[in-house]
């Protein structure tokens, strides 16, 4: 569609303003709210599969730190919904498997990457950028819906014969490659490899439309130096997953052939059973190049758009400008451009040459870098600010507090010398819980507490947010910080029993503690989801600007209908972070006041620019 | 034209309300998928290089060469065979399939080049001519590949002591195993893209038919599978050099 076209359009958006509306509620209700092309209809389908989700992927992880926590104990009461997968009172150890496999899977793919971009990329970017809705509704629509078809199928996985996916969510082959080599690398294995190409299609989709509608549809005045951070963030993720997911596309159809055909992509010299396979000369290292080339970006998938959030809402409840805006986004594409050229630190023992791993630990360390460019510029924005600590609030200053701490372990795992003790314990999985699974997952529900008013018209109840927060947070920590020290110990990850090994029974109360917490973290999500859902139907009627913020999406309708705003779109004259700014009456400027109205709190630079 | 309205504009051009280089958002985005897509051949070309790199390369005269497991085949003494004859001609078949898609992306040009001119006799001529090339070069590679299926007549003794003739994808009697599999999965990852590409030509080429895109005025779509269609010509530049030629 050419440009003619679009003004023809918003010509007829103008025009036709006042029918808009009565338009739409012409619409069938299959194409109002299950068939929608309206972004915020999209954006809330994902919120609500990537909670299911969410809920599906914790409960998976209480099975395996039930076992972890308490090895000895007698799980028949599980029995009637695990079936056989329970033998004699305890859990199968394939099947233990398969839930860390899937846990991880549901985590990083389902609730981190579709449920957090999703959710928020679909929402947030026609509001902020002033745009009427996605550049394609209907790629959007079909996005969400292949997303759908990708969960519906990892969703099956799980209760076929031979179980999901077990072979850990990288999927390394042979053991994945090879129907024979554990139950779940059956057809467990095809689902979960059908289930990701949908996902990538879904992604690939869902990117495309972000990246083009940011750069087509800014409203008149938005240039990319006014930009708030979460569209930055949302832009340089999309643009990641554009680059990084084709790559496992090509992995995982290799692996399909492989399977399934017979090729010898990944295999080489394998013997099961006493009897050499027929695969000769692929390399099972290829795989893992191939899979961390996306691997390491999807970390950045799941995180940039958490940081992006959270810059937004720190800024807004410290009013405060955000510090250092444009080192943010230097920082955000330094993140992306090194995202691509650390893969191999994943890998440091799997024989490559030191050298070669001295090359990618120093491009790993050099991270640090722009990751504490954003935590001190998120410390300093905070700093002497005039905090409101609304629970979006806390879950921002969550989020900081983790991405420090988990980013601290980053440098120690970074070395590779350091790597080839702790590789595989539970030090990594500590490390990467708090720095990318509980910073995103805080990042996620900081932007739902924050524009929860927003999608629903409604405010959820604060005091529940403030018990879900602490609960969370200190939970949090008790889990994930035991398990340094026993990583350190050199407990190594995965492992379905550690009661073999006298050297690690020392470790059988930190263990039991941290599966405690866990329970207890996971059951206070249940405040969140009866906040979430009683608050759509309940909650307190919210103002236009509940939070008094400078960015467009407060200027629509406190229920916006298709196309955001009833009448024009609003222009932008400033920056988003127009807060506490001195000689202005009020402690917030939003985007589309010009600076002819603000005439005391003007810096000499600001003036209007001649249109 | 005055210099200063170009200045105006370039100002204006990433302000907001306006399309930036003047593109919209459908060839924007056929733009970032086909980088998406250059990513996912990247990533099959980069497994055939390791794969490749892994076995060693034949070290002898180009004369002495015979096919086995232990080195990876040399392509003219692989690619040798034309359509009805037995006299070898190496590389003659595949460099003629190549010629054949090239002049497709040119007739493809035209094409483009005619629906700026709305010249939609032109357009449907030239995407005719573009579809024509595409099911040419399809054809020829399903030709390439019985050619490769069926072998030599000697073929090859195989560890286990039989004769094999040709290739699949568990065995060949050209050399190692990952030869063929690569050899097929490339090529026909990339013929699976020519194929989805005649699809949505045809279907463009009956739009501009029935008049669809004279109707909105511009051969906008012509121009988006244009792009697509150059991209595919592009990645097969690729497959062919390392595949025939090194």
């Amino acid at each position: 569609m050419s440009a003619s076209d679009i003004h023809i359009q918003d010509h007829h958006a103008h025009s036709h303003d006042h029918d808009h509306e009565h338009e739409h509620h012409e619409l069938p209700w299959i194409r109002q709210y299950i068939f929608s092309e309206d972004h915020k209809i999209i954006a809330k389908q994902y919120l609500i599969s990537g909670i299911l989700w969410a809920i599906m992927g914790g409960l998976f992880s209480l099975i395996f730190r039930i076992q972890l926590g308490f090895p000895n104990a007698d799980l028949s009461w599980m029995k009637p919904v695990l079936g056989e997968w329970i033998q004699n009172g305890k859990l199968d150890p394939e099947f233990y498997l398969a839930m860390v496999t899937m846990h991880g899977t549901i985590m990083v793919f389902f609730v981190l990457t579709a449920g957090l971009s999703g959710t928020f990329s679909n929402f947030l970017i026609p509001l902020q950028i002033g745009a009427r809705d996605m550049a394609s509704g209907f790629l959007n629509m079909l996005s969400f819906w292949f997303f759908f078809l990708s969960s519906v199928v990892m969703f099956t996985s799980i209760f076929i014969s031979t179980g999901p996916a077990s072979g850990g969510w990288v999927i390394y082959p042979p053991l994945s490659a090879l129907p024979q080599a554990m139950s779940g690398s059956g057809l467990g294995m095809t689902l979960w490899l059908t289930s990701m190409a949908l996902f990538i299609v879904s992604s690939l989709l869902g990117s495309l439309n972000y990246i083009t509608t940011i750069i087509n549809l800014r409203t008149k005045g938005m240039t990319f130096d006014r930009l708030p951070l979460t569209i930055w963030a949302f832009f340089i993720t999309a643009i990641i997953g554009v680059l990084s997911f084709p790559v496992l596309f090509s992995a995982a159809l290799l692996l399909v052939f492989d399977r399934s055909f017979g090729t010898s992509f990944f295999l080489s010299e394998i013997y099961i059973g006493g009897e050499a396979l027929s695969n000769q000369g692929g390399s099972a290292i290829l795989f893992q190049h191939l899979f961390w080339f996306l691997g390491h970006p999807e970390v950045y998938i799941v995180l940039l758009p958490a940081l992006g959030i959270t810059s937004e809402i720190v800024a807004t409840n410290s009013r405060k400008p955000i510090f250092g805006y444009k080192a943010m986004i230097g920082s955000i594409l330094a993140i992306a451009f090194l995202s691509f050229i650390v893969w191999a630190h994943h890998m440091f023992i799997t024989g490559m040459n030191p050298f070669l791993g001295s090359i990618f630990m120093f491009l790993t360390l050099i991270i640090a870098v722009p990751s504490a460019v954003k935590a001190f510029n998120y410390i300093a924005t905070l700093w002497k600010g005039n905090i409101i600590f609304t629970p979006a609030m806390l879950f921002s200053i969550g989020l900081v507090s983790f991405f420090i701490s988990g980013g601290l372990t980053g440098i120690i795992l970074g070395n590779s010398a350091i790597d080839i003790q702790l590789h595989d314990t539970y030090f990594v999985v500590a490390h990467f819980h708090i720095v990318m699974g509980s910073a995103s997952f805080f990042g996620m529900l900081a932007g739902v507490y924050h524009w929860f008013p927003k999608m629903f018209g409604r405010m959820m109840d604060e005091r529940l947010g403030y018990i879900h927060f602490w609960l969370t947070f200190i939970g949090v920590y008790i889990v994930f910080f035991p398990m340094h020290y026993i990583g350190i110990a050199g407990f190594p990850r995965r492992y379905y029993s550690w009661t073999g090994f006298d050297a690690f029974n020392t470790f059988a109360d930190l263990n039991q503690l941290i599966s405690i917490a866990a329970i207890l973290v996971f059951f206070a999500q249940f405040i969140f989801i009866f906040n979430f859902f009683y608050s759509i139907f309940k909650g307190r009627v919210s103002s236009l600007n509940p939070w008094r913020s400078n960015t467009l999406e407060w200027t629509t309708p406190i229920n916006p209908g298709h196309g955001n705003w009833p009448g024009d779109i609003p222009h932008v004259y400033r920056w988003p972070y127009d807060y506490s700014k001195k000689g202005h009456n009020e402690d917030f400027i939003p985007q589309d006041v010009p600076f002819s109205q603000t005439p005391h709190s003007n810096f000499p630079h600001e003036k209007d620019s001649q249109e | 034209m005055a210099t200063a309205a170009i200045e105006k504009d370039n100002k204006n051009l990433w302000g907001g309300g306006v399309e930036p280089m003047k593109v919209s958002y459908g060839k924007l985005m056929m733009w970032f998928f086909l980088l998406s897509d250059a990513l996912s051949f990247s990533g099959l070309l980069i497994t055939y290089g390791m794969i490749r790199f892994t076995h060693s390369a034949f070290e002898g005269k180009i004369g002495d060469f015979v096919f086995s497991d232990t080195y990876w085949p040399v392509p003219e003494k692989v690619f040798t065979h034309i359509p009805f004859t037995h006299e070898p001609f190496p590389l003659v078949f595949v460099g003629i399939m190549t010629f054949i898609l090239i002049m497709s992306s040119v007739t493809m040009v035209l094409a483009v080049e005619a629906g700026h001119r709305n010249d939609k006799n032109d357009v449907q001529k030239w995407m005719l001519w573009t579809i024509l090339g595409g099911m040419a070069f399809v054809g020829c590679q399903a030709w390439e590949w019985t050619i490769f299926i069926n072998g030599s007549e000697a073929g090859r003794m195989l560890y286990d002591g039989t004769i094999f003739h040709g290739a699949n994808l568990k065995a060949n009697e050209y050399g190692p195993v990952p030869f063929a599999d690569l050899f097929f999965f490339i090529t026909g990852f990339h013929g699976t893209h020519v194929t989805s590409g005649i699809i949505i030509n045809i279907i463009v080429f009956y739009n501009v038919a029935i008049g669809t895109y004279e109707k909105v005025g511009h051969y906008e779509m012509v121009e988006k599978v244009g792009l697509y269609w150059h991209f595919v010509d592009l990645v097969w530049v690729f497959v062919f050099t390392f595949f025939y030629l090194v």
